[in-house]
């Protein structure tokens, strides 16, 4: 299943819905066209819900590492919410759980935000 | 590595029989040779899925195997033989008595073991790359990278565990 992205506002945050796998090729490049799309707009509080990502790669957790630290670089935020579990644990075992915002409730992602 | 007919050989295997296109295949090994393209990367897991489950893996060790083989094919097709055409990949799937054996050699220039970073290093957590080898060591219970000028074979190593272990089935 390749990965799929769609984007909505609320309270002035983009969260953007993501299914699929997270991979090298199509899949990190749908990622990174997205969020340089959205930052490129002025959409500097994003919110990636991973709810429906079934998998990533070693490719897919760097475009990951990219959109957060791209993100931070032009002033903005950029949040997880909803990992799977097996994206949960990826992220423990590389350690970026403590880099990332992790949050499991859409509401307080959006609150959340400064 | 035993070839040929054997008694202990696990039913399991004979689910290999299955594959085709261009495979060159033993009753106990199967291996391919393949594009250095995304599509193989895409294979090669595929590939490690399905023997892994056919040889009776959990859902977590599956998971875990075909993570493994789809960072050994991208190091393969990515920097091994950075997709020239020219340059092949190798993978074999393979069981011996306690273990799933998965070799994948490229054809590239072969790589400085002694250069790979701790991607867990502070220094190193935001980095976009180089988590590809930790990830296979954390996932596998063996992994060896032997580098070469001729290029560089990388064996994935999980051990069988319960009834299927020692080809104990193949008694039945």
């Amino acid at each position: 299943m390749t990965m799929k992205v769609g984007s909505r506002q609320v309270d002035g945050v983009t969260i953007v819905d993501c299914s699929g796998r997270i991979t090298l090729g199509e899949g990190s490049v749908i990622l990174r066209d997205t969020v340089r799309e959205l930052l490129g707009k002025g959409n500097k509080k994003i919110v990636l819900n991973l709810q429906d990502v079934n998998y990533i790669d070693s490719s897919g957790i760097g475009e990951l590492v990219s959109a957060f630290t791209t993100t931070k670089n032009q002033g903005g935020e950029l949040k997880l919410l909803n990992l799977t579990k097996k994206v949960n644990d990826l992220l423990q075992i590389t350690k970026l759980y403590t880099v990332f915002d992790v949050k499991d409730d859409e509401a307080s992602a959006v609150k959340s935000f400064k | 590595m035993r070839h040929g007919r054997d008694a202990r050989i696990s039913p399991s295997l004979a689910v290999y029989s299955s594959f085709t296109s261009s495979m060159a295949m033993t009753e106990q090994r199967v291996s391919y040779t393949l594009d250095s393209s995304l599509e193989t990367i895409d294979s090669a897991e595929e590939k490690a899925t399905r023997i892994a489950t056919e040889l009776g893996f959990g859902d977590d060790e599956v998971m875990q195997i075909s993570m493994a083989v789809r960072e050994g094919a991208v190091n393969a097709v990515l920097h091994g033989n950075n997709y020239a055409k020219d340059k092949k990949v190798t993978l074999a799937f393979e069981r011996t008595g306690n273990d799933f054996i998965i070799t994948i050699r490229d054809q590239g220039p072969g790589m400085d073991l002694s250069k790979i970073p701790n991607p867990l290093a502070p220094e190193n957590l935001l980095k976009t790359s180089g988590r590809g080898i930790f990830l296979m060591r954390s996932f596998m219970d063996v992994v060896e990278i032997r580098p070469s000028s001729a290029g560089t074979e990388l064996k994935l190593i999980k051990h069988v565990h319960g009834p299927t272990a020692g080809g104990k089935e193949a008694s039945q």
